[in-house]
């Protein structure tokens, strides 16, 4: 088999569970971004863009959105014949099945595929941020520096330092030391969790470590060991975008940040483009009465009504005389006639009845997961059906057929939950 | 389905003007997203038709980049296929195209290696939505040698610029006139024919050498009484773009949501990939069809906004069709138009044409 330079490993299976019932069903690679896109899309565009044509998704929680998504790799021209996509889940072994127990864990159980392609270099990438980033680039660096590994490193402020992960290097940026979270930061350089490991130093480390730790993690483990080996570790600068959707506020930020009439993240570059399953084609029409500002529309949109500061998902329908604002309305929901909507993220295939209010009221933390809920947005789970003329507040959750009788006087207060779980979606939350 | 299809889109319409100069009718972008030969080709590969030749001939790189890969289509299995095929010169041969028939004679290879029973035949500049089995099966029931579909002509068209079919009874064909000065009917082919793919081959081979280039002229109405041909009643919509009318027309039907309807989650197209469409604090859509990519900030109502275009701050646009990637600078006035691919209009310009003869701008020009 011909050699591959570099492979990438994208690490695909993690919950998200901050982010409540967005990821009831689907792992946080797979919940839809800036209105057409899927998490996952940036780090895989980013990959084709920088020339990897090899790519092993590796996925655990909930893969079944995320392998529909995939597919062949048809959409990021990874379906090839030599390399491309291949998705990789944890498997039985002769005498064990065994889950992906860490980062480094997962990658260790997949060292077989690596193999296969002879690379000179493992590019790690995970699936669960929203940035665009050129890996031929840090490959370049990896080699000037002849580094063991690179770690992508992004300039954060000073002052927000302290809650990251961050990396003292010396000034020619090679790291000696990795502090978690310090109160008085001596770098601003965070782990972004992009690495570039030279294959036999990774390959060596991975079997070590894993005879060790059996849960074994790329930053509590690996790196820290070869670190005290005295590696060449260096970090790699970034200072463009690079946005963690980890929260469920953190999420409707960075998809506001994308209304802005010049965002901060470029969507709209004639190169480097972001690629995308695109189940829908059609144009977005916007009728004889609406009022639409400040909004993204994807395929298939239709709006009637109003729509302010919002981001909206393919096939999308927005009857006359409802109004949105400040939300974010995915693939093929439907608000009906009539309803308000204010800070809101209805997740894909919802259906609003007509008259619906919802995001109004006192502004009160859920009441089952205020850790979750309590910045007033109010999270509607996929296929979720909310029936005519009930109020919902702020911090509610809904997820499921809810009918009138779920809603007390037609009003569901803020900081309440309705959860109708059905067996055949499944998942918890 | 077991037929091959074969999509007849090599014509050039003069009436369609600066729009068909630079391209392939069958290469006009149509409904913001889509281009007309996107119609008749996923109604193929909808009817379950998996292998179908593209014939073009002028301008034909605009249909060779459109269907650079079959995937889009699902044309991409080992038993099916997308052939663009286009004239080419070989050691007995050096001919463009001389007419439809010809054209077919020319790539008789495609339907000599095929093993379906069955061709469909359609034209790649119509816009409709068609399910050949049915056709099919009308074609079985009438134990038919061709049919050819056809469409009551509405009020208001011009029935001359058709081919005029005149039937009896029971939809047998009696007559069939191309462009007549005397219609006698106002039924016309739509440009959709079943025949089997056996019989086709025969009748090409009969009719080419003699020197008779046209399916319409020299093999369906000069063999009209030799063979069953019966008309078929396609009662949908179909609109022709063969004239500037007729394309302003088809593309404002895009504003009715019945419309939308029939094509949406049908019609497939070459992706691009462009981002979603933005809508900008300030600007007002109304009434409009826009694709992805597009940057709106002024006040746009009655449009066909295509992929990328982008309006500035102040400007109007009002029942007008602005193709991808055009760019319209801050309080520009454009009313009654047609903009081409990869217009610049400079800032404080006015576009102003006539509800009955609309402003054209060809492609990649600079407006000052």
């Amino acid at each position: 088999m011909r050699k591959k330079e570099m492979i990438a490993m994208l690490l695909a299976g993690g919950q998200g569970s901050r982010l409540g019932v967005l990821t009831a069903t689907k792992a946080k690679p797979a919940i839809s971004f800036g209105g057409k896109y899927r998490v996952i899309d940036f780090p895989m565009s980013n990959c084709i863009n920088s020339g990897v044509d090899t790519v092993g998704v590796m996925t655990q929680y909930q893969p079944l959105q995320l392998n529909q998504h995939i597919g062949i790799g048809i959409p990021w021209d990874l379906d090839r014949r030599l390399g491309g996509v291949t998705i990789l889940a944890p498997y039985l072994k002769s005498d064990q099945g065994e889950w992906y127990t860490g980062t480094a864990n997962a990658i260790y159980q997949n060292m077989e595929f690596i193999e296969k392609y002879n690379p000179d270099y493992v590019l790690i990438l995970s699936g669960d941020h929203i940035y665009k980033m050129n890996y031929a680039k840090m490959l370049d660096f990896h080699k000037e520096n002849k580094c063991d590994v690179s770690i992508a490193a992004l300039e954060v402020p000073w002052e927000e330092a302290s809650r990251f992960g961050l990396m003292n290097v010396r000034a020619d940026k090679r790291i000696y030391e990795f502090e978690e979270k310090p109160k008085n930061p001596k770098s601003n350089l965070a782990n972004m969790g992009i690495y570039i490991f030279s294959w036999p130093v990774l390959r060596d480390a991975l079997e070590r470590d894993s005879h060790i730790h059996p849960d074994s993690d790329f930053g509590m483990h690996v790196l820290p060991m070869l670190l005290g080996e005295s590696a060449r570790m260096y970090a790699y600068p970034f200072g463009e975008y690079w946005m963690d959707v980890g929260t469920i506020e953190s999420y409707w930020s960075a998809n506001m940040d994308l209304v802005k009439t010049v965002p901060e993240f470029n969507l709209y570059e004639e190169f480097d483009k972001i690629y995308t399953d695109a189940d829908h084609q059609p144009p977005m029409y916007t009728g004889p009465d609406a009022q639409v500002q400040a909004t993204l529309l994807s395929e298939g949109c239709e709006v009637l009504g109003e729509v302010y500061n919002s981001v909206l998902g393919p096939g999308v329908i927005i009857e006359a005389g409802a109004q949105v604002r400040d939300s974010i309305i995915m693939e093929n929901c439907y608000i009906g006639r009539n309803s308000r909507l204010h800070r809101v993220i209805a997740d894909t295939n919802c259906s609003i009845g007509e008259g619906v209010v919802i995001g109004e009221g006192e502004n009160l933390p859920n009441a089952d997961k205020p850790r979750l809920y309590h910045t007033g947005i109010t999270v509607l789970g996929e296929h979720t059906l909310i029936p005519d003329k009930v109020s919902i507040g702020k911090n509610c959750v809904v997820y499921g057929l809810t009918y009138p009788y779920d809603y007390q006087d037609g009003r569901l207060e803020s900081g309440q939950s309705i959860i109708r779980e059905t067996s055949i979606k499944g998942g918890s939350e | 389905m077991k037929a091959v299809g074969i999509i007849l889109a090599g014509g050039k319409n003069e009436r369609l003007k600066q729009l068909s100069s630079i391209r392939a009718t069958s290469a006009i972008p149509v409904g913001s997203h889509y281009r007309a030969i996107d119609f008749p080709l996923s109604n193929m590969t909808n009817s379950g038709i998996k292998k179908v030749a593209v014939i073009t001939q002028y301008n034909s790189r605009s249909l060779h980049d459109h269907l650079s890969s079959p995937k889009w289509w699902d044309l991409g299995s080992k038993q099916g296929g997308l052939f663009v095929l286009s004239p080419y010169l070989s050691s007995d041969n050096s001919v463009w195209f001389r007419g439809t028939a010809d054209s077919i004679y020319q790539n008789l290879n495609f339907l000599r290696r095929s093993k379906e029973e069955y061709v469909v035949i359609a034209s790649g500049d119509c816009v409709y939505k068609m399910d050949y089995n049915e056709m099919l099966a009308y074609h079985k029931r009438k134990n038919a040698d061709i049919t050819i579909a056809y469409h009551r002509v509405p009020d208001g068209d011009d029935i001359r610029l058709y081919g005029v079919m005149e039937m009896d009874a029971h939809e047998r064909m009696l007559d069939l006139e191309e462009k007549p000065l005397e219609p006698q009917s106002d039924l016309a082919s739509i440009g959709v024919y079943i025949v089997r793919r056996q019989l086709l081959i025969d009748l090409i081979e009969t009719i080419v050498p003699e020197g008779r280039y046209e399916l319409v002229r020299d093999l369906f109405a000069r063999y009209r009484k030799r063979l069953k041909i019966y008309g078929y009643h396609f009662e949908g919509y179909w609109r022709n773009l063969n004239n500037i009318h007729s394309y302003f027309d088809c593309n404002m039907d895009f504003l009715r949501r019945d419309i939308r309807n029939l094509f949406m989650a049908y019609i497939k197209t070459k992706p691009k990939d462009e981002p979603p469409a933005k809508y900008n604090a300030g600007a007002t859509v109304s009434n409009c069809v826009v694709g992805s990519g597009a940057i709106l900030n002024g006040h746009t109502s009655r449009s066909i906004i295509f992929r990328k275009v982008y309006t500035g701050e102040n400007s109007r646009i009002n029942n007008a069709i602005i193709m991808e990637g055009t760019t319209i600078g801050n309080n520009c006035i454009v009313e009654h138009a047609i903009i081409d691919k990869e217009v610049v209009i400079n800032e404080g310009t006015q576009v102003i044409g006539t509800v009955e003869s609309p402003v054209i701008i060809s492609k990649g020009s600079v407006v000052k």
